[in-house]
């Protein structure tokens, strides 16, 4: 066999990951992974991995770069952090649902309004999937989960909206079946200079596919691959075939905007600072 | 055959995607629950198995021409 490129980018020795048979953390790891690979000037040194808590922010113990395994919710403080005490590295953020739209939802808007040049990948796998599968803000309406056994009434957030009306300037969506989509949507969101977020939709079998009786892992990921329309053919869509289970991926947003690390160079240049 | 497969079996935990989405239904799951290349011959190479396995537990690499 030839090796795989992308597999030095892995601690070998962490491997078999502990994700439950069929997660899709595992094909977002390896599609981020791949996307690093395909950035020239990105290395194993350059390159930080800055993550959560929660099953998704497990991934920084898996990928061999610097990496950080932070505070629940506090992932992008942390970023933040590093990038502005070195702004030529490369940060990276993976962070899940509930890490990043409840317990860190005041960092992850801040983040996105100061524009830290971040790139934000968010593992939306519907659920607290670690702590035993308790109803996040991103759990879709009606869905059943340990403290929703009737189904959930809390609308749930559109995290790209949330990021794109907080003020990031690249947000992205793509799911783990859609995998080479989710290589190009990452590579692109590193791509460009500010905040980028990516939503990486993820099947969670264990914790909320069982629960809603959806089924197995490949039976989660053929609803993405249903459900999922790029986002050239959904503004084309009529408004009657845009049901509830159906939702867009692709690129919504890009922007330029000065980022934070800049602005703030040109503060300490104004206040006479020589870093 | 057109195709090399190399499993790394004490990855593998058996959720059945690559089962799954194969178009050829080369691939199966044993009694262990683990996978089994089951028909090598019908594969056509197109690495739909890796691509989503969620462990990195099968690789499929095309056989070149000249190794026929």
């Amino acid at each position: 066999m030839e090796t795989r490129s992308y597999e030095k980018y892995f601690r070998q020795n962490r491997l078999p990951h502990l994700w439950c048979p069929g997660c899709g953390n595992g094909i977002a790891m390896k599609a981020i992974v791949q996307a690093i690979e395909h950035k020239e000037g990105w290395t194993q040194d350059n390159t930080i991995i800055v993550s959560g808590i929660g099953c998704s922010s497990r991934a920084s113990g898996y990928m061999d770069f610097d990496t950080l395994h932070t505070a629940h919710g506090r992932a992008i403080p942390f970023a933040t952090g590093i990038k502005m005490a070195n702004p030529e590295l490369n940060v990276v953020v993976i962070t899940g649902d509930g890490d990043c739209t409840a317990i860190g939802g005041n960092h992850f808007i801040h983040g996105c309004r100061r524009n830290v040049d971040l790139t934000v990948i968010l593992f939306n796998n519907n659920i607290y999937g670690m702590t035993g599968g308790q109803a996040s803000p991103m759990t879709p309406l009606g869905k059943k989960a340990t403290t929703a056994p009737y189904g959930s009434i809390d609308r749930p957030f559109d995290a790209c909206k949330l990021a794109e009306a907080a003020g990031a300037t690249y947000v992205a969506r793509s799911t783990a079946f859609h995998v080479q989509h989710l290589v190009k949507m990452i590579e692109d969101g590193m791509d460009c200079k500010g905040f980028s977020f990516i939503e990486a939709m993820v099947q969670c079998p264990t914790a909320y596919g069982r629960r809603n009786k959806i089924g197995e892992p490949a039976k989660m990921m053929a609803w993405m691959r249903d459900n999922a329309v790029m986002k050239n053919a959904w503004d084309k869509l009529p408004d009657d075939k845009k049901t509830a289970e159906k939702f867009p991926i692709g690129l919504f947003y890009k922007a330029e905007t000065e980022t934070y690390d800049s602005a703030y160079h040109r503060i300490q240049e104004m206040a006479g600072v020589t870093a | 055959m057109k195709s090399e497969f190399t499993l790394k079996l004490e990855r593998c935990k058996g959720c059945g995607i690559c089962v799954a989405f194969c178009p050829k239904k080369v691939l199966e799951i044993d009694t262990l629950g683990k996978v089994v290349v089951a028909r090598p011959e019908d594969c056509i190479a197109c690495g739909q198995c890796e691509l989503r396995c969620p462990d990195y537990a099968i690789f499929v690499d095309k056989l070149k021409e000249a190794a026929k």
